[in-house]
């Protein structure tokens, strides 16, 4: 069975949920190979067994670790030249997307972004995107060369398979043209302890309605162990880090649960949390364009409903 | 510096839009404009040219339409424009894309920087810049929500989900900038009189030496085999809040086991 490639989305060797999901998709297209770059890796090691890796290509070079993107593509490549996977995955992140582009373009291949599901088809893939702030569900093929697909966040239920996991060091020749855009400096963010907005099953945003005080979106949030979100309004206005914006400039979330508190719902939000599960919306006017999209809506302050449906969230949980 | 800034001629997101027959996105049946997160590099570019001289130059692959958009950055202040126009460029993917605007950007000649937007408000693939960077063989910095550019350096931070980073390289080099960067300018009376008189050249792919049959609907190397309307969400239930609204809310996540 041919390999398939999944770029292992990773922060220092701790590896990201999606990679799981990549991993769960790559079963379905042939035998998963993972590929681990940078530092990290024997705290990513049993992960990567764990969902159903059967090799690890290990890419531990400086050359490609201090520079943005394009080493990675070229490493990609030179393994796509020597393997011929099926299929090669990547995370719809910013530089997941980037990698894929570089490498669609180096090996001549085919390249879907934001897919939000994967399956074998005649000979290659077939996937699902949803397009125009998710108004339309479209089906694409990739046509030339080697598919390379940037898979969304929660597209796949991770699923445990034991694979082999053996290991590989692969030496990449990284030519000086691809060490141009030199990383100087990197300021770790603090880490809030929720979980990563793009991965959470349960996403509680605020809006302009918070007037600045967060306080009633994050405990309510905590009583569901969701993540944060903020409107676009939010975070121009310094309430909230840009990294927690939903929307089309922003993180595009699909859980299970989204609650948008003070949030009037404009376009460009919509176009970030539409394809949730299940939407609910608390907001002052009954006018506002969210209630057109919600399962369930409170008309009313958010400062009120959101304090008593997080007390009664906690009593329910004892 | 030359700077030649990318914008993307763009179906309105507050109008319906749907797709052709052939699978592409209908560009001609709808309201267009000048995909919003475009305005940023252009805004961008204006101020450095401000600060340091030197000529904007807008580019734009797309039919009849797309004109609209170079009009819009000329009228914010952008030096000249050019449209590359070709009934064979109709269906490109991003791959074809990139491979026009970076012959058209060889064409244009000694470039400083490259700008982009972080992302074409119909595709949002934000792969364009990426693969200008590789076909033209220049640093990628891209995500900029900062820029600076000085002694032949271009410097940004690009604020990731983990980390904030600065990243730098020499120019030339191609950039791509968010909606955290700047606050567009709104082209002035003056600008829009102005920009009447700036040069706009229309390039055919004869002019840039592309063969035809290399972009277009037939050549792309992915092929969307149906599209299909997502059914409009079910009206819900909405509540007003009596003094018991967290309380039905919370009921309701129970009955769905949320909680
Ligand atoms: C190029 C571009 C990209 C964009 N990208 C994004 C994006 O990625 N994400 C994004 O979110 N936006 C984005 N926007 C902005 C978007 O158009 C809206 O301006 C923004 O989403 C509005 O945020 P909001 O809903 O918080 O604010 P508003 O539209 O001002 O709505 C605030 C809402 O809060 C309600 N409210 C006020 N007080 C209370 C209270 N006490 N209790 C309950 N409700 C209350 C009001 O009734 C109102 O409905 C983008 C815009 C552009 C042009
Ligand atoms: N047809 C086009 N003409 C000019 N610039 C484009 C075109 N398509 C994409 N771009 C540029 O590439 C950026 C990213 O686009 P995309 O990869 O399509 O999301 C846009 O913000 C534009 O700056």
């Amino acid at each position: 069975m041919a390999e398939v490639l999944v770029l292992v989305d990773h922060a220092d060797g701790e590896v990201r949920k999606t990679t799981a999901e990549l991993l769960t998709i790559a079963r379905r297209l042939g035998e998963p190979s993972a590929v681990f770059v940078g530092a990290g890796y024997d705290s990513a090691k049993g992960v990567l067994a764990q969902y159903g890796a059967e090799k690890v290509y290990r890419i531990e070079s400086a050359d490609v670790t201090d520079y943005l993107v394009a080493p990675t593509a070229e490493a990609l490549a030179q393994l796509v030249a020597s393997t011929s996977p099926a299929a090669v995955l990547v995370a719809a992140s910013a530089d997941g997307r980037e990698v894929a582009a570089r490498l669609a373009i180096k090996t001549e291949s085919g390249l879907i972004t934001d897919a939000v599901d994967v399956q074998p088809a005649d000979g290659g893939v077939r996937t699902v995107q949803s397009v125009f702030a998710g108004s339309y569900t479209v089906t694409s093929t990739v046509t030339k060369g080697t598919p390379i697909v940037a898979v969304k966040p929660n597209s796949a239920t991770p699923e445990q398979v034991a694979g082999a996991a053996a290991e590989e060091t692969v030496e990449v020749d990284i030519s000086d043209s691809a060490k141009t855009a030199r990383i100087t400096d990197r300021k770790p963010k603090e880490a809030s302890g929720r979980p990563e907005l793009t991965e959470a099953a349960i996403v509680v945003s605020g809006g302009r309605g918070t007037a600045g005080d967060f306080g009633p979106v994050e405990a309510f949030a905590d009583s569901l162990g969701a993540a944060v979100g903020a409107s676009r309004a939010a975070v121009d206005a310094g309430w909230y880090p840009h990294a927690n914006q939903v929307g089309q400039t922003g993180k595009q979330v699909s859980p299970q649960l989204y609650v948008a508190a003070g949030i009037s719902g404009a376009i460009q939000h919509r176009a970030g949390m539409q394809t949730s599960k299940t939407i609910v919306a608390v907001n002052k006017d009954e006018e506002a364009p969210i209630f057109e999209l919600v399962d369930f809506g409170v008309v009313g302050d958010l400062f009120k409903v959101l304090p008593q449906a997080t007390d009664a969230v906690k009593a329910a949980k004892g | 510096m030359n700077i030649v800034v990318c914008v993307k001629h763009v179906p309105d997101a507050q109008s319906e839009r749907t797709f052709n027959e052939d699978n592409t996105t209908d560009r001609e049946g709808v309201d267009g404009l000048l995909s919003e997160l475009d305005e940023y590099p252009v805004e961008a570019a204006l101020q450095l040219v401000d600060a340091a001289q030197g000529e904007v130059t807008v580019l734009t692959v797309g039919p009849d339409q797309a004109a609209d958009a170079i009009k819009k950055s000329l009228q914010m202040g952008a030096h000249r424009g050019v449209h590359v126009n070709d009934a064979a460029i109709h269906g490109s993917d991003a791959v074809a894309t990139s491979l026009i605007l970076a012959e058209a950007i060889k064409k244009i000649g000694d470039v400083d920087l490259v700008l982009t937007g972080l992302a074409s408000t119909d595709g949002t693939m934000s792969v364009v810049p990426a693969m200008l960077a590789e076909r033209l063989g220049l640093p990628q910095v891209t995500v900029a929500s900062e820029l600076t550019v000085e002694g032949g350096k271009a410097t940004i931070r690009r604020d990731g989900d983990v980390a904030s980073e600065t990243i730098e390289a020499s120019l030339p080099a191609v950039v791509s900038v968010t909606d955290q960067i700047n606050e567009p300018r709104y082209p002035s009376f003056k600008g829009i009189m102005a920009a009447k008189k700036k040069p706009v050249e229309t390039w055919s792919l004869a002019d840039l030496g592309v063969d035809a049959g290399s972009v277009g609907l037939d050549a792309a190397w992915t092929t969307v085999e149906s599209f299909e309307k997502r059914p409009p969400r079910q009206k819900g239930q909405i509540v007003t809040d009596e003094g018991d609204g967290g309380t039905k809310l919370a009921q309701f996540l129970s009955a769905q086991k949320f909680i």
